[in-house]
């Protein structure tokens, strides 16, 4: 897929994920512009909703990036509920033939500039092999 | 007053609906006192022409049960929407899409494979499939082509109301068929049904909702008073539309989810699922050797589970089939 740029929705909590992705920016470290960054209190506050619109609506990719476990998190367990959710999510996008490499999870401290930098690269190698969105245009025709 | 001019019909659906109305049982008499039936295919033998020579919006009421699945149940939803003033999705299958519409995690090809090839039962040497339009001697058949994908009633036409459940629960009926009778409509787009989850309506006791095994129905004895989620037994309850008072739990089934999404709920599935991994392996996150994968792994099958009235209805909707 020649010329072929992912776009992805980051969630990124609050505490430590957005901080990092706030520590990259000011500590000028160079990372692709393809993501669309989206600050929530907790990676537990991310609905699976979320993701499922984000991918209905043409995301490539949906990054959901918090606090490392098991004790990082401001809300005690918001982020195990997240990684179980993300767990169960992903098996439900493979059985609805949406790669469910799409979708990562990521513990991403606010220390962490050059991780969340690194994440962010990674995605869009990854997501530029995996080519676009199945979904497309979201439209479902008869035929 | 005059009397007022139902309709009820079929798409895709298994007829469950239609025994629902009969359900209703003497209350029916109410029913005919204020209201002519001048369209019900399973009881009535009325035929399409008739309807189509109706003149617009004669039906004051159209009850539309089953989900469009080919162009037949298409072209009826089409065709009841012009000659109904109002039009109701009645039942799961023309609300969200029901069984019929897990068929959505294949597509006409793999159906037909399956339907007229694989099935054991089935001889077919001659691979034939239905084909439309058929020449024969006396003219051209055309059948009703099948369509990749279910849809629900309301992605197919404009929809007044919805009566949810698998079928719809003999209260709500008669609710409905009241308030329509008396003309006391609540606004369009209502779902006739109460704004609460089947918990609500549950008679069970709940306590702490933590888990850590999940176990299949055949697996488990049931007690008879606790709250079935916190029994390890996968409940949709927290996330389904109450008004059926919880019959499946009085009698030690857990809820399947067949009264839709509760109200403000986009999908019916990634609720539950969510729900479902905020109490699965509370008290294991912090013990060493916790696998969070593995504590996931006793869902078997999360689109069945969460998905199984809703999938048409849901935010993704369908499977995407590899080109």
């Amino acid at each position: 897929m020649a010329g072929f740029e992912p776009t992805i929705v980051g969630f990124l909590c609050n505490w430590c994920a957005y901080a990092g992705a706030d520590l990259a920016g000011t500590s000028r470290i160079q990372y692709p512009p393809n993501i669309r960054i989206i600050r929530v209190m907790c990676s537990g506050r991310v609905d699976p909703i979320f993701i499922l619109e984000a991918l209905r609506n043409g995301a490539d990719g949906v990054l959901v990036a918090g606090c490392h476990l098991p004790s990082d998190c401001h809300y005690l367990s918001g982020n195990f509920k997240a990684q179980k959710r993300i767990i169960l999510l992903k098996k439900v996008l493979s059985q609805l033939g949406i790669e469910p490499e799409r979708l990562r999870l990521e513990w991403i401290s606010a220390s962490e500039g050059d991780k969340f930098a690194a994440v962010v690269k990674d995605m869009v190698v990854k997501l530029r092999k995996l080519g676009p969105n199945p979904l497309g245009n979201g439209e479902i025709s008869n035929e | 007053m005059s009397k007022l001019n139902f309709a009820f019909y079929w798409a895709a659906s298994c007829g469950g609906c239609e025994i629902a109305i009969l359900d209703i049982n003497e209350k029916i008499l109410d029913v005919v006192a204020k209201a002519d039936i001048v369209f019900w295919p399973v009881a009535m033998d009325v035929k399409y022409k008739d309807v189509e020579a109706m003149p617009d919006k004669k039906i004051d009421v159209c009850f539309f049960n089953g989900s469009i699945r080919n162009s037949e149940n298409e072209q009826m939803a089409k065709l009841l929407r012009r000659k109904s003033k109002v039009l109701v999705a009645f039942g799961s299958c023309a609300h969200e899409g029901c069984i019929p519409g897990l068929a959505n995690l294949h597509d006409r090809k793999e159906i037909f494979e399956r339907v007229y090839h694989e099935t054991p039962s089935t001889k077919n040497p001659n691979r034939d499939e239905p084909i439309t339009p058929f020449e024969v001697r006396e003219g051209t058949i055309h059948k009703p082509i099948f369509f990749n994908t279910v849809k629900t009633l309301d992605q197919t036409v404009d929809v007044d109301y919805y009566l949810p459940g698998c079928p719809p629960p003999v209260d709500l009926i008669v609710k409905a068929l009241e308030l329509i009778t008396k003309g006391e409509v609540p606004p369009k787009g209502s779902v006739l049904a109460p704004e609460k989850s089947v918990c609500d309506e549950c008679p069970r006791t709940k306590d702490q909702k933590k888990i850590s095994k999940i176990f299949r129905v055949y697996e488990k004895e049931p007690e008879p008073e606790t709250c079935l989620l916190e029994q390890g037994i996968l409940c949709m309850g927290p996330a389904t539309r109450a008004g059926c008072s919880a019959q499946c739990l009085q009698v030690d089934y857990p809820c399947t989810g067949c009264g839709g999404p509760c109200p403000n709920e986009p999908d019916q599935g990634a609720a539950m699922l969510s729900a479902l991994a905020s109490i699965l392996g509370v008290d294991e996150e912090m013990e060493e050797g916790y696998d969070p994968e593995e504590m996931m792994s006793q869902i078997k099958d999360p689109v069945g589970t969460f998905y199984k009235y809703s999938l048409p209805h849901s935010i993704i909707k369908r499977k995407v089939m590899k080109k």
